[in-house]
């Protein structure tokens, strides 16, 4: 990779955090709202775009992983009393210690097999919600109040309930992953994972360590899921075991497949058309998701690469 | 209830739950078998076909069982044409590449469910049985036509395995499922081939809602756990392997039911699909070594 | 502008960022003070807005259309008899596809986008409380149709509301002395398990120990399930009353499969009518029902002492005397549920000029003019009967109905008091900030 593309890649990317930094002050109050939540959402799509973008493990399990950053931050704020720092802290960890045994039992198959054992994974997690109801209520959820969404800082409490304070909150968060899979996908490792990806045979017959390579794969991914449920958690103040259910696995596959798998802004452009296309659809028909169907099935006969993706194809060849 | 009548109620479900999943089951098994194509809107031909049955069921007055009849006839009918075009109109365009039809058929599963919802309506409806008998066992009763569904799978099953097995055309699917450019070669309409079998597991899943309908409701929401459900049983029976997808419907089936005896129920549905889980792990191939859709 | 059923084509007086790049200029708008974009609504004679959050797709949407026919009429009748103070009731519909993550969303659309003045109408209980932290955090108030012991548990906000429908706490022990009384002691639960189950179990255990009764068995059902047979053998044979309470479209099969298990030989039943909502009693595999017992919110079926205000209430739903729509028979109401949305509208009309409201700004207000509220008598505006309203959990609680199956009719065979449901408040809503 050329000096010029990297600069074109830190320029593209700057840009973009500070276009996203400019938009909280000119949006007006809806479209702010959206633009938080898209954020935090596309940090789902992210991370899932590391395990199935980058490393060609199509999972449909991804709905545990965020649930686990949820619920891991989410409890102990409920039952325990914790603060936000140390509950997010869980979360990651949750997110983290799940990620690495599942991955450690599902990378034994492959293709539509490990389709299947990380869906059944992710239900076994999602009936595990509901079996102890107790303590999460179950389908119906918990409810965070305001008061137990304080921040501390340096320079003292902020309540993550703010509108603004939400913003910026899902742009840091927003802003550390993209950063992160930039580096990530740049670096050798990055680089290990696509050629698995390619052909993975050839890559154990160059001495690479493929399991391990993928165990750490899914173990990024995981967590950085885990980052966006917990900050979800944190941020709207609500967890429910809807979020582990296999409708939350299928989203992040479609927010990358639209946005364009393996490349590193695709999570959030898809992220974004979905919900607004989601959003403006259900104002105006009742069968709102019959727009979502359509649009895939033209999106994958015309665009198979996603947005991103057919831009890189015939446009930015240097995109990440 | 003692221990033995309790078991073979158990049993008795299980095997009701087994005999409808075989059949949607063995649908995606073929398709996946013969097409490599992850078909992710089966569970959604299957609900249309429970739709359908109401619909048809309804246009029928008079004695249930004609309307039934009907149902039988013409909804899988119904199903496998529109799984032909959406297989003309979207998947031959994909080539049938894995990730490419995986998209297109979650695609197509919305907009199923959601035309469903629009034409059909968000209640659960009832099909009548064609016939109405009960089964006064000692110590429970027990639906007649839960044990008519048993035995016309049993019949659907054989059926379909002389299809595969002692015709022509389970011959050019078996060519096909081999070696598709070698098929091509001769002179075998892979083109066509494909449709018909997409069309055919699509019928196979909608014959299997018609013969549930009466037991369950139709709903539009009803196509997602039957889906998950054949998923499974065809990993663990082995690709396009009619006798290992059979048993894997078995032991699910029967699994379920009899695991929920000794367990809290949810906790039951929690280690029933972690047990099925660890299976495919340590035995990604299935447990039954794959083979020919009529190899055996 | 038709008030009804125009979804969210309407969009608010919304700057967009056009305007404010023109107006303001891109410098000074980077130095002012994040979320500066306010707005000043409230011209008397504009109608009101009332975002209602409907059920449209998902597993609640046959509930949805009912919850929506209900509201139209009802605002029909409000707007026709002059609105509230003057101004018109407008209804903003946003589907929240039964999905709790949407339906914060649909709160913050309401609020920030179609700018109303308060959001209404949720009926399942995970979207309530999905939904309650962002309601609470735009300060809008928020009127659930719901039943879930969620607003009365104290542990939602100051701006949620229940004030048209009683809970299933107070359901509960309304209906257990009258259950230990005329139909047996021993009972075993059928429920759901998660926790809308859990509710039903939790309250009805003590409360029927209260009367000298007992539950010898619970039964729960994972949610999953489409098929119940199989645990019906849990239910012990000396079982006197089986209470069933099932919701999702799974329900009739569960019903079903009850009577072919127990035939006509089994313990007396005693239902949720939940379970059969939008179902027609006549559906072939229901005639065992027939004698069973079920709580009912408001009756089904036209009753032959029916007072005035309920034939009145009905007819402008346009409900036939089987409780079907009139231009359906076989569309089977959700008439145990929906009759609070009638009685909601009618609350927040009341509250509206009881604190003469005039925008977003006496948000305030109008929760603590519901929140004075007392005793509401039986009317027209209360078809489902007289309540009494607990400003401090912010829940209502109102007489029961519990019905027998007669000729595949529902019959009201009692009516419990207002004091039988009645619970010592967990929470104090009124005493929270806003």
């Amino acid at each position: 990779m050329s000096g010029s593309d990297t600069t074109r890649t830190i320029l593209l990317h700057g840009a973009l955090l500070a276009g996203l930094a400019a938009l909280d002050f000119v949006l007006p109050d809806y479209h702010h709202g959206v633009l938080a939540r898209v954020m935090v959402l596309s940090v789902f799509a992210m991370g899932y775009n590391i395990a199935f973008g980058y490393t060609g493990l199509l999972s449909l399990g991804h709905a545990m992983f965020f649930a686990a950053g949820l619920y891991g931050a989410a409890l102990p704020i409920y039952h325990l009393g914790w603060s936000v720092w140390p509950s997010l802290g869980a979360g990651l960890l949750a997110g983290l210690v799940l990620a690495v045994i599942v991955a450690c039992l599902a990378l034994r198959t492959l293709g539509v097999a490990f389709m299947i054992v990380t869906l059944m994974f992710s239900q076994v997690f999602y009936l595990t919600t509901l079996y102890f109801t107790t303590y999460t209520r179950g389908e119906e959820g918990l409810v965070l109040q305001q008061g137990m969404r304080t921040l501390a800082l340096p320079g003292g409490h902020i309540s993550l309930a703010n509108a603004d304070v939400r913003f910026w909150a899902a742009w840091t968060l927003f802003s550390l992953t993209l950063v992160i899979t930039l580096f990530l996908v740049r670096s050798r490792f990055g680089r290990a994972l696509v050629a698995i990806r390619e052909n993975e045979e050839r890559m154990r017959m160059l001495g690479y360590d493929v399991f391990a390579s993928k165990l750490a794969a899914m173990a990024v991914s995981g967590t950085i899921s885990a980052a966006a449920g917990a900050a979800y958690a944190v941020l709207f103040g609500y967890a429910g075991s809807g979020f582990a259910s296999i409708q939350y696995s299928i989203l992040p596959l479609l927010w990358v497949l639209l946005g364009g798998a393996a490349t590193v802004l695709g999570p959030f452009v898809g992220t974004l058309i979905m919900f607004y296309l989601i959003d403006t659809a259900s104002s105006y028909t009742t069968p709102h998701m019959l727009v979502v169907g359509v649009a895939l099935i033209l999106l994958i006969l015309y665009f198979p690469k996603g947005i991103v993706g057919t831009i890189r194809a015939k446009w930015l060849r240097w995109l990440p | 209830m003692g221990f033995g009548p309790y078991f073979l109620l158990a049993t008795l479900e299980g095997l009701v739950t087994a005999a409808v999943l075989a059949l949607t089951a063995l649908g995606l098994s073929l398709v996946f078998g013969v097409m490599r194509v992850v078909n992710v809107a089966h569970g959604e031909f299957y609900m249309l076909g429970a739709v359908l049955a109401w619909w048809f069921a309804s246009l029928v007055s008079g004695n249930p069982a004609l309307g039934f009849l009907l149902a039988v006839v013409l909804s899988p009918l119904v199903v496998a044409a529109v799984a032909f075009i959406a297989d003309r109109l979207v998947l031959k365009r994909l080539n049938y590449e894995a990730e490419g039809t995986i998209v297109a058929t979650i695609g197509l599963l919305y907009i199923i469910q959601q035309l469903a919802l629009t034409f059909y309506g968000a209640e659960a409806r009832p099909v009548q049985a064609p016939f109405d008998w009960r089964i006064q066992l000692p110590w429970f009763g027990y639906s007649a036509y839960k044990l008519f569904v048993i035995f016309a799978s049993i019949a659907i099953l054989i059926g379909t395995w002389f299809l595969l097995r002692r015709t022509n055309i389970g011959l050019i699917m078996r060519a096909t499922q081999i070696d598709r450019d070698m098929a091509q070669a001769f002179a075998i309409p892979v083109g066509k081939v494909y449709a018909g079998v997409f069309a055919l597991g699509a019928g196979m899943a909608a014959l299997a809602a018609v013969l549930i309908v009466p037991i369950k409701q139709a709903h539009y929401l009803m196509g997602q756990d039957p889906l998950l459900l054949s998923f499974i049983v065809v990993i663990i029976g082995g690709l396009g392997s009619l006798r290992g997808t059979v048993v894997a419907a078995l032991l699910i089936g029967l699994s379920d039911g009899i695991i929920s005896m000794f367990f809290s129920p949810t906790l039951a549905k929690m280690l029933a699909t972690l047990l099925v889980a660890l299976v495919l792990v340590f035995r990604p191939q299935g447990l039954f070594s794959p083979g020919g859709v009529a190899a055996r | 502008m038709n008030p009804i059923g125009n979804q969210s084509q309407v969009v608010g007086n919304g700057i967009t960022r056009r305007d404010v790049l023109k107006g303001i200029g891109a410098g000074a708008a980077l130095l002012a003070a994040p979320g500066f974009v306010r707005y000043s609504q409230a011209q008397t004679s504009e109608p009101i807005r009332i975002g209602f959050q409907c059920h449209r797709t998902g597993i609640g949407a046959p509930y949805g259309r009912w919850y929506d026919r209900t509201t139209a009429a009802a605002v029909k009748l409000i707007n026709e008899a002059g609105g509230i103070n003057g101004r018109p009731i407008e209804i903003v519909i946003e589907d929240d596809g039964t999905d709790a993550a949407r339906g914060s969303e649909v709160v913050e659309k309401f609020v920030r986008q179609h700018k109303v003045d308060l959001v209404y109408g949720t009926l399942f209980s995970h979207v309530v409380v999905g939904s309650a932290p962002t309601a609470g955090e735009l300060k809008v108030p928020y009127y659930v149709v719901s039943e879930g012991y969620h607003v009365a548990s104290g542990k939602m906000n100051r701006y949620c509301v229940q004030p048209g429908i009683t809970d299933v706490k107070a359901q509960v022990r309304s209906v257990a002395p009258w259950i230990a009384n005329n139909l047996g002691k021993k009972v075993t639960l059928v429920y759901p398990d998660y926790a809308f189950g859990h509710d039903h179990r939790d309250y009805f255990a003590p409360a029927i120990e209260a009367q000298g009764g007992q539950v010898v068995a619970m039964v729960p059902i994972p949610p999953t399930e489409t098929s119940f047979t199989r645990y019906l053998p849990q239910i012990p044979r000396d079982t006197d009353v089986i209470y069933h309470v099932m919701v999702g479209p799974a329900v009739l099969t569960f019903v079903k499969e009850l009577g072919e298990f127990f035939g006509n030989s089994g313990p007396k039943l005693f239902g949720f009518i939940d379970s059969l909502e939008a179902v027609d009693l006549k559906s072939p595999g229901l005639e065992f029902l027939e004698g069973s017992h079920f709580w009912e919110g408001m009756p089904r079926y036209a009753q032959a002492d029916m007072p005035d205000y309920e034939k009145f209430y009905r007819e402008a739903i346009g409900l036939d005397d089987n409780g079907a729509s009139v231009n359906d028979a076989r569309d089977i109401s959700t008439a145990a549920h929906m009759f609070g949305c009638w009685e909601t509208l009618h609350i927040i009309k009341r509250s509206m000029e009881a604190c003469n409201y005039q925008g977003p700004q006496d948000r305030q207000a109008l929760i603590e003019a519901t929140e004075a509220m007392t005793e509401m008598e039986a009317g027209q505006e209360h078809p489902q009967g007289k309540k009494v309203f607990d400003g401090r959990i912010h829940q209502v609680f109102g007489e029961q109905n519990i019905s027998q199956v007669k000729e595949g009719r529902l019959e009201v065979v009692h009516r419990t008091s207002i004091e039988d449901g009645r619970y010592e408040p967990e929470g104090d809503y009124t005493k929270m900030s806003f």
